[in-house]
């Protein structure tokens, strides 16, 4: 079944692409659709793995990338810490299998981000659990890089002040 | 049933489901001729019995009634006119509210000798769904408090209240959607439950596309899933391990 959501997911942005002209426009619906996946996906995962409050914004990125990617993709990106302040983090998939049967993108669509949907989902599940994080692909496999790298800034924690709801 | 009912509260504090499960309890309907043997006066939307109550199941409240005090007999049904029981219904017509069906004030209709002998069936009331926003919210508000008195950071919240006839259970999630749920006390395994109850919430509450967030949840599979698990958990019950 995960072919039939690869397949799913590559008409879905096919079908955008015919319906907006401008790769942002594309990027932009793909990144809020992932979003309202992501603020529903978050308490499935929660409900499914019990994995306990994170402490740090690393603890966050390595549940995300050992965890979640695991049960909804299952592929295991590597973390990295890529600043040192610590709270910006890069995931690195070698393998993503949301494109593993696209080769390359169409000449007209050069700055369109195929996976931004996950960017979504990322940041809608942060955000439910009072995470604020802008989430980016800083390099694409399909757009020429080495490897696709998913890089994910925690902004800063708008529930510092107020007592923690959890 | 050892169950008795399910609360979901949203981040904000307003209830999104309720769920009762228990089976309805013993009301008891006698006749009774004027005068009228115990005190009745209005309470909030109701009339409750204040004082007066017969047969000595709880003798205390009635002992200044030389009568009451001191009966021995056992009752032969679970709920006498008790204090603290509301007029269900009148004539085997339920009253709404203060007034009985046909629209005239209870109280005046009991204070009028010409209309006795007359039915009346008392019971513990239920809530109506006002009641239990309000109290979704109220204990909201208290689950706050309890997670900021704690000495340490990061307190769970309140994960359980117990009364002598129920214990009530709660989970809060990283999210913030709290699982309430009513039970008997010496009901095993309401942890698993809760985690279930969880589950079930993410899977067809949430993934119904046509469900928004935060809204009262209003699902059939979600019913139908909750029901099947709260039986789950009883037949389980306090004799054996939880689910």
């Amino acid at each position: 079944s995960r072919e039939l959501f690869v397949l799913t997911y590559g008409a879905l942005v096919a079908q955008l692409c015919k319906d907006y002209e401008k790769d942002e426009d594309v990027n932009t619906c793909l990144d809020r659709m992932g979003y309202g996946i992501g603020v529903r996906l978050i308490e499935d995962f929660l409900a499914r793995s019990a994995v306990k409050k994170c402490r740090s914004y690393s603890e966050t990125a390595d549940t995300i990338a050992q965890v979640a990617f695991k049960m909804y993709l299952g592929v295991t990106p590597s973390v990295s810490c890529s600043s040192a302040a610590g709270n910006e983090f890069s995931l690195i998939l070698d393998k993503n299998p949301l494109v593993d049967f696209v080769e390359e993108l169409p000449a007209e669509r050069a700055s369109l981000c195929y996976c931004n949907l996950l960017c979504g989902v990322i940041r809608g599940a942060l955000e439910m659990v009072h995470l604020a994080a802008e989430v980016t692909f800083l390099q694409d496999k399909l757009k020429g890089d080495a490897v696709t790298e998913i890089g994910i800034v925690f902004l800063k924690n708008t529930e510092d002040k107020k007592h923690k709801r959890n | 049933m050892a169950i008795f009912s399910v609360y979901v509260v949203n981040k904000a504090g307003g209830l999104i489901y309720q769920l009762d499960h228990y089976a309805p309890r013993a009301d008891a309907e006698k006749t009774f001729s004027f005068p009228l043997e115990f005190v009745l006066r209005p309470h909030d939307e109701r009339v409750v019995v204040a004082f007066g109550q017969r047969d000595g199941v709880r003798g205390a409240a009635g002992s200044r009634r030389e009568w009451a005090a001191g009966r021995g007999r056992a009752a032969a049904h679970g709920a006498l006119p008790a204090v603290g029981h509301a007029v269900l219904a009148i004539n085997g017509a339920e009253v709404n509210g203060r007034l009985t069906a046909d629209g005239k004030d209870v109280l005046e209709f009991l204070s009028n000798p010409a209309n006795y002998p007359v039915s009346i069936r008392f019971g513990r009331h239920r809530l109506s769904s006002n009641e239990k926003l309000m109290l979704a919210s109220m204990f909201h508000s208290l689950f706050a408090i309890g997670s900021q008195l704690s000495p340490e950071l990061g307190s769970s919240g309140i994960e359980m209240l117990e009364t002598d006839t129920f214990k009530l259970h709660c989970f809060q999630t990283l999210t913030g959607i709290k699982f309430v749920v009513l039970a008997d006390p010496r009901q095993t395994g309401i942890d698993s439950l809760l985690r279930k109850i969880y589950e079930i919430y993410s899977d067809f509450a949430l993934k119904n596309p046509f469900y928004s967030l935060e809204m009262p949840i209003r699902c059939e599979l979600f019913d139908q899933n909750l029901k099947l698990a709260l039986e789950a958990a009883e037949k389980a019950g306090p004799f054996g391990p939880g689910s």
